[in-house]
Order: structure tokens, then sequence, then C-alpha cells
């Protein structure tokens, strides 16, 4: 376990390493010029930020249903790393925004899933941070509540948004831009993944403190 | 299937008894609601007037925050005491007492809404009997949404910790869709130029919401309740 | 209902640890009483012998099956007065008992009527039936919520500090309780720490202590001698 993390760390660390000469190389969007490339990283971070939602709610119901401790684990690592990748989305927005557009947030679509996304597993931490014993199993029921949330809330956003249209992201991309982004999609998920494996292990050490503790008792 | 239903009303109807007695949960969830829309009119009102969709939006947010007192309150009683255990040692399927808890408090927050709406309509001359049934039908399932969603929490967290100010912080985030389904589908109501059409996509929304996670809380109760 | 059975059961909260391997068996009208200090895990243990907790290990069987294999129908067969009471204080007396009666699938009007006003008289509430329970003293909210508790006559008893808050007449009143319920041939365990009340009330004595048991060898002397005696023995 502890072999393919330090792996994919390493080869994380050697995409992210080359991503800036990359994205460097790469064309310059034509309306938004430089400012445009912050997409880079604030699109792959935003997938991966819903990979942390998808993975938290599927191993939160079973928690839930089946009480795999495992699966609790699996949980707040991706409720964690959710917060985590969302927050970085929810920095580089903003400042393309700014940058872009002169407003620093603009109801735009995606951001404003994102946000809410964000807060429901926020949510999530602070209910198993402050809701005492036994709370991991109340979060459980958030982070699947939350992952069914998903299409409901990019729904009510995508038609609350349609009434007033703005600049949207551009979807179709050259070539000469899909490798670098392919690359740092790459990259954010081989992270992802390394982050979720150790911040599981580091969660099921931490359980096996507790009973450790309690069997020390006996 | 039937024991489930005849156990919920069962447990609504008490539910509904001891509200009758007290009338406590009534008398401040209304008056909550009514100081919200307060609130937000002196936030919001410039020169005698409220922004275009305010009042759907004054609407909703009373709607959400005396929902969740009357959420608090409502569990709160079943912690003295400890009725809710006894509640879930019942040789009943437990989402019975759920759907219970959930028609008490439709029907608690029924009464509040048509007190709320023709107040909204009347300081802010808010067309509220434009489109009635339509109206009527947004109101209700988005309370369905907000309470399905809100009893489930409020049920579980009983027995945690913070529990008043974790209601809240778990609840808000999950109901956004139905505030912004509602107060858009309110807006479209009201505004200048009615658009029915608009409005009944968000009810549409509405009612999705609903189906499924009235379904989902059902679901969850028995395993989240289980210590 | 003949035999409920703890197989190594284990229940934490957090690293608090509240039962430690409990095997123990309550056999068919046998009273029970588990004894000891505040916090040793009485209420934990009887609250997982009422399915309300899942053990964090081992098992809890009824008639060797566990309690999943049982189904909601199980809890029919349950009865738990719990420390707190399980009353609603704006109902009345004679509401209380009438909800639960429905709720427990008591019969149409008629029955369940009987046995509400057979279960008032138990407690000596008649004529306070009409009245708000909120409003009752602690010793006849306890009388009435073992009434609550024994209403739909089930064959598992379970009684957390049944003694509190009672005066003479109501223990002798418990007393007379616990013995037909013996011989119609329930389950009873009762948890306590008022050893005088509960000398002599019961036939087997389990000592609970930091969620450890220990069951009293039958003896002569008072319930707190004996107490004592394996206090000292088994965990000087």
């Amino acid at each position: 376990m502890n072999a393919l993390v330090s792996v994919l760390l390493g080869i994380a660390a050697v995409m992210f390493a080359g991503a800036p000469f990359l994205i460097d190389a790469a064309p310059q969007e034509s309306t938004m010029g430089l400012v445009q490339k912050i997409f880079y990283f604030h699109v792959p971070a935003a997938m991966v930020t819903f990979a942390g939602a998808f993975v938290c709610g599927v191993a939160s119901a079973v928690f839930l249903w089946r009480r795999r401790v495992t699966a609790d684990h699996v949980a707040l690592a991706g409720a964690e790393l959710a917060v985590l990748f969302g927050a970085i989305v929810l920095v580089t927005g903003p400042l393309w925004a700014r940058k872009a557009w002169g407003v620093w947030w603009q109801w735009d679509a995606r951001l404003t899933i994102t946000l809410v996304m964000w807060m429901v597993f926020v949510a999530y931490l602070i209910l198993r941070r402050f809701g005492g014993p036994g709370s991991e199993v109340l979060a459980a029921a958030v982070g699947v509540f939350g992952m069914v949330l998903v299409p409901f809330v990019y729904l009510s956003v995508e038609l609350w948004r349609t009434v007033h249209p703005t600049t949207n992201v551009i979807r179709s991309l050259p070539p000469e831009m899909a490798w670098p982004f392919r690359w740092c999609v790459i990259a954010f998920v081989v992270l992802f993944g390394a982050l979720l494996l150790a911040r599981t292990r580091l969660e099921s050490l931490r359980a096996a403190l507790d009973r450790a503790y309690l069997a020390e008792e006996d | 299937m039937m024991a489930v239903l005849r156990a919920a009303w069962l447990v609504a109807q008490k539910d509904l008894v001891v509200e009758s007695r007290s009338r406590e949960l009534a008398y401040t969830t209304v008056f909550l609601a009514v100081a919200c829309v307060l609130v937000f009119a002196f936030a919001l009102v410039r020169e005698g007037r409220a922004p275009d969709d305010a009042p759907a939006g004054i609407l909703w947010v009373a709607v959400a925050f005396s929902g969740t007192l009357a959420l608090g309150r409502a569990f709160e009683r079943e912690r003295q005491a400890e009725t809710l255990r006894a509640l879930l040692l019942a040789p009943v399927e437990r989402s019975a007492v759920y759907l219970g808890k959930l028609l008490a408090l439709l029907v608690l927050m029924a009464g509040v809404e048509a007190i709320l709406v023709p107040v909204v309509g009347l300081l802010f001359g808010a067309p509220v009997s434009r489109a009635p049934v339509l109206l009527l039908a947004l109101l209700a399932s988005g309370t369905v949404g907000f309470a399905a969603v809100g009893t489930l929490f409020a049920a579980m967290l009983v027995r945690a910790r913070s529990r008043d100010v974790l209601l809240p912080v778990v609840l808000y985030p999950v109901a956004v869709p139905v505030i912004i389904a509602g107060v858009r589908g309110t807006a479209a109501i009201f505004a200048a130029e009615p658009d029915v059409a608009g409005a009944a996509t968000w009810l549409a929304l509405l009612i999705l919401f609903d189906a499924v996670f009235v379904t989902l809380a059902l679901w969850t109760f028995a395993p989240v309740m289980s210590e | 209902m003949d035999l409920v059975e703890t197989d190594d059961v284990s229940r934490h909260f957090g690293r608090r640890r509240a039962l430690a391997r409990v095997s123990l068996g309550f056999r068919a009208g046998e009273v029970t009483a588990l004894v000891g200090p505040n916090g040793a895990g009485k209420s934990t243990l009887l609250a997982v012998l009422s399915t309300l907790l899942r053990p964090s290990s081992g098992q809890v069987r009824y008639d060797g099956r566990a309690a999943v294999a049982w189904g909601d129908d199980l809890r029919r067969h349950i009865g738990l007065l719990g420390h707190d009471l399980f009353l609603y204080a704006d109902l009345t007396a004679r509401e209380n008992l009438e909800f639960f009666g429905r709720l427990y699938g008591l019969g149409g009007d008629g029955r369940l009527r009987d046995r509400v006003a057979r279960a008032l008289a138990e407690a000596r509430l008649e004529d306070r039936a009409d009245d708000r329970a909120g409003e009752f003293s602690r010793g006849l909210r306890q009388r009435l919520a073992l009434e609550r508790a024994l209403l739909h006559e089930p064959r598992l008893v379970l009684l957390d500090e049944p003694f509190t808050g009672l005066d003479d007449d109501s223990v002798g009143l418990l007393a007379a309780r616990l013995d037909g319920l013996r011989r119609s041939g329930s389950i009873v365990v009762m948890a306590t720490h008022d050893f005088e009340s509960a000398d002599g009330l019961v036939d087997r004595v389990v000592a609970v202590r930091n969620g450890r048991t220990r069951e009293l060898p039958p003896g002569a002397g008072s319930l707190r001698v004996r107490y004592q005696a394996v206090l000292r023995e088994a965990w000087a």
C-alpha cells in the first residue's frame, strides 16, 4: 500500500513538474489570452472534486447499509479531498473570472454547483468533527444525500442561469490545447488517487489506535 | 405497507394532538416567519419598494428558517423523556416513524404558510392570488422537499452533540435546489409578465426532487437511526 | 421466547468502553438484577438487549436467532422501561397508554380500552387517568411508565432503575408485578443501584462494573453484602 502511494505520488510530482512547460507551450486562447491558461488546473481540479464527492457518496452508502468500517474511512478521505480540491476550484475560478470578466464572482453555473457541493461536504466534515461519538453514521447519510443531490443542483443552477446567460467556458478544444489539458487531468487524477489511498490508510491507522486503546483496558 | 401507513398516521396524529395542546410550535414558527419577512423587508426595501424578485425570495427564506426551527423543536420534544427511542422500539418498520413526523411537520408548515403568503402579499403588493393553484403546488412541493430532508436530518441529529447548529449546517446546502426552484417558480408567477410555463418547469423539478428524496429518506431512516 | 443470550458482547462509544465482552443468558421465569454503580454499563446492556443499541462486537441471540433474523417483529416481544420513562408530558396518562397500545397493534378500541383500564388500575392511577403526565410526580410517572412498558405483555421485560422515586407502597406494587411476571414465564432483567429495594425480589444477581459482569454466587446475607464481597474478591 505504501509503495503504491509512493509510486503514484512520484508520478504526480513528475507530471506537475512538467505541466507548466506544457501549459506554456500551448497556444493562447483568442479572447481571454494568458489568463485562460488557469483552466488547465481549474477544470481538472473540478473533475477531481466531483470524483471525491462520488467516492464519498458510494462509500457512505456501503458504510450506512453494510457497516463496513473501511468504507467509512474511504468516505472520510473522499469528503476531505472533495473539500480540498473544491477549494482549489473556488480560488482559481474567481481569479480567472476577475481577470477575464472584471468581477470575482458571476454566479456562473458550474462554479455555483461546485460551491454548493463543496458546502455539502464541508458540512459532512463539520458533522464528523463536532457531532460527537456515532457521528460517522450520521455523516454517512449526509454523504449519500450529497451524492444524490449532484444532478439536482446541476439542473436547478443550469436552469437558473439560462435566464441570465453569461460567457461560458470554451468546451471544444483544439488539439494543441487538448494534450496539455489531458496531461493535467491525468496528473490530478493520479494525485487524487494517491491522496485517497494515503488518507484512507491514515484513518484506518487512527481507528486501529482507538481499538488498541480499548483493548488495553481489557 | 398498510401497517407502515397506519403507524405513521398514529405518530402524526399524536404529534398534532400534542401540538394542539400547547401550540408552542405553531405560535413560535409563525412569529419567526413573519419576523423574518420583516427583517428582509428592512434590508431590501428602498423608497417603499422591494426589488422585483424580492417577495418570492423573502417568502422562501422565511419558510426555510421557520421550517428549520419547527424541525429542531419537534425533535427536541422527542428528546425529553427519550420518547423517540420508545417510537423506535415499536414493532413497526422504523420508516413509519419518519413518515409520521414528516406528515405532522407538513401540517404545521401548511398552517404557517397560509399566514405567510397573505402577509407577503400585503407587505409587498405581491400578486399572490394570481395563479393560486400553481402557487399552492409550488409551496406544497417545495415544503415537502425541504421537510423530507429536514425530518431525516433532525431525527438523526437528536443524539448528536451541537445538534442545534448542526441542523442548519447540514440541511441548507442540501436544500439549495428546493430554494432555487421555489424562489424562481414563485418569482415567475409574481413577475410583471407572469411566466406560467417557467413556473411549471420549476414545479416539475420540485416534484422530481420530492420523489427522489422522500424515497431516499425512507430507505435511509432505519440504518441511520440504528446506533 | 424462552432464552436471551449475549455472546461476547462489547460496546464502545468512541474511546470509551461501555461493555466489555459480556456473555450472559437470561431464561424464562427468571428475574435477574444487574447491580452496580452509575456508569457501570447497566443501561447500555439493557439498551443492547432491547435492540436499541447494536453491539460493537459479539452477538445477542433471542431463542437462538439474532435480531436481524427476527426482523421488526422481535420488538413486539420486548418491553423497556427506560431511565427517562418514555412518556409524553403533554398527553394524559390514558392517552399515553392508548397511543403506545395502538402503536403496538393491541387491537381495536374495545380491547385496547380494557387493557388500558387494567393498566391504570395496576398503577393505581385511575383517578389521575385524565391528567397530563407532565403534571405527575416522579413516582407516579414511574408507575405509569412501567405500565406503558408492560402494556403489550412482552416476554422480555427490561427495567432500568425501576425503583427511582417510588414510595414504600409503590415498591410493594412493583414487587407484586415482578412476581406476576415471573409466574407467567417472562424474562425479566432489571438494572438498579438500589440494593435494599431489590433484595429478595430477584432470582439472580449480576454485578456490573466498568462494563464487565460477574454473577453473584447464591448465598446468605443481604444483597449489598454479597455484592461487596464479589467486588473485593474479583475486582480488588
